[in-house]
């Protein structure tokens, strides 16, 4: 069912809109100290995730959802687009880590932590945009309602990435376990919510 | 009529009481707090009221999606709408409240922060609702997004606002339904008086706005 590795143009795409942002922000602000580090990169997160998830959706046309209905049910659909879309952010989250440590300096206390933070973030973005994209996919004006059902919907997420990856920037790890358990929890839920609830936008 | 309207006058004779009792009624002098602690009957209830107008209104969006019965999807529309009422009238409650103990009415606490997330995640539900046309994709869409927004409340009032620094009352040492804090004449007014109060109050605003709805309805079908 991961047939949509194929759409390699699409990963290239936001593959170079990582990297060039990135730049970007290197140009503009040289390099940051520890919170505005940490901020722009949740920042970039966001839109990456925007941009490489949304996509996952709009860009099928009717005839290949059609096509995805027969061939699968309802429920593997749309796990497997999780799975993927958490792939795909993932490989995201570690190109952009690098590009900042490379670019934008080193302000962790432990690189190997904000790694591992970085990767779950970016899972959890990446579950909740999956379950908004099919939600906009099925209403007709799409690229808009996704960021209006988008904002409000992460930011408990962005706020509790931002408390972890502060945890992870001082030397004093404490409560570290207990913030990502809440966040893995967090991403347990979606899922669950998503796998129930998908069969009912699907049907048509 | 009394028989189907008893409820109604036991709403407003709980609100009366909840008011009469609030202002006048004795409450302990606590420092700081003093008398702005009559914001209990207020603050606080009408959260519970929007909380349990919320949950009806996710019962009524299940029920929509087992049965696709278009008038449940009208109650959890309107009893989602009554929830945001009382959900901006606890959050202006709480921010007078907040003006007099804390020094201001906003001072990006997380408790406030949760609740407005979770406001705009509810606002976004009739955005959501209103761009589409299509009355059976509208009611389905409307009704998976409500669940998944009443699951989103969770995280944003219950979880995370208690798990970092708070001034707001029942964390970091904060008093809040202790027994120190609320004697029992106070509970003899919240949880009889201002508790059901306000949530009946809500059901009756929300049956009166979806006998509304069923009524425009019923024209608009009735003129095609």
């Amino acid at each position: 069912m991961l047939l949509e590795v194929r759409q390699q143009y699409t990963f290239y795409g936001v593959l170079l809109y990582v990297a060039s942002t990135i730049f970007v922000l290197y140009l503009s602000m040289g390099q940051p100290e520890g919170a505005v580090w940490k901020g722009l990169f949740w920042m970039m997160q966001l839109f990456i995730c925007v941009n490489a998830v949304a996509k996952s959706f709009l860009q099928e046309g009717k005839e290949r959802l059609l096509y995805f209905y027969s061939i699968a049910g309802a429920r593997d659909f749309i796990l497997s687009k999780l799975l993927f879309n958490a792939l795909l952010m993932v490989l995201m989250s570690l190109v952009s880590v690098g590009l900042f440590l490379l670019m934008l300096g080193d302000p962790t206390s432990d690189v190997l932590w904000f790694v591992l933070i970085g990767s779950l973030g970016g899972i959890s973005l990446s579950l909740v945009f999956t379950f908004l994209a099919a939600i906009a996919a099925r209403a007709q004006q799409s690229s808009a309602l996704m960021a209006i059902l988008g904002f409000p919907l992460v930011i408990p997420q962005l706020l509790l990435l931002n408390k972890v990856s502060s945890i992870a920037f001082s030397e004093v790890q404490g409560g570290l376990a207990g913030m990502i358990g809440l966040l893995a929890a967090l991403d347990a839920m979606i899922v669950a919510l998503t796998v129930i609830l998908f069969p009912f936008l699907w049907k048509d | 009529m009394l028989r189907h309207s008893w409820w109604k006058i036991l709403c407003a004779l709980l609100l009366f009481y909840t008011i009469v009792a609030g202002f006048l009624g004795p409450v302990p002098a606590l420092p700081i707090l003093d008398e702005t602690i009559r914001n209990l009957y207020f603050h606080v209830a009408m959260w519970m009221a929007m909380m349990i107008t919320f949950i009806v209104s996710v019962i009524y969006s299940i029920k929509y999606l087992r049965s696709n019965n278009a008038l449940y999807d009208i109650y959890a529309l309107e009893y989602a709408r009554t929830g945001i009422v009382f959900g901006v009238l606890g959050l202006v409650t709480g921010s007078v409240w907040a003006r007099w103990t804390w020094g201001a009415f906003w001072s990006n606490d997380p408790k406030q922060l949760g609740a407005v997330i979770a406001l705009l995640i509810y606002l976004a539900y009739f955005v959501l609702r209103n761009s589409m046309t299509d009355m059976d994709k509208r009611a389905r869409i409307g009704a998976v997004y409500n669940i998944f927004a009443f699951a989103m409340l969770f995280p944003t009032i219950w979880i995370i606002p208690r798990m970092v620094e708070s001034l707001h009352p029942g964390g970091m040492g904060n008093p809040a339904f202790d027994t120190n804090d609320i004697d029992s004449r106070m509970r003899a007014v919240f949880w009889p008086g201002a508790v059901p109060g306000w949530t009946l109050l809500g059901v009756w605003i929300t049956t009166l706005r979806i006998r509304l709805s069923i009524l425009e309805e019923k024209r608009t079908h009735s003129n095609v």
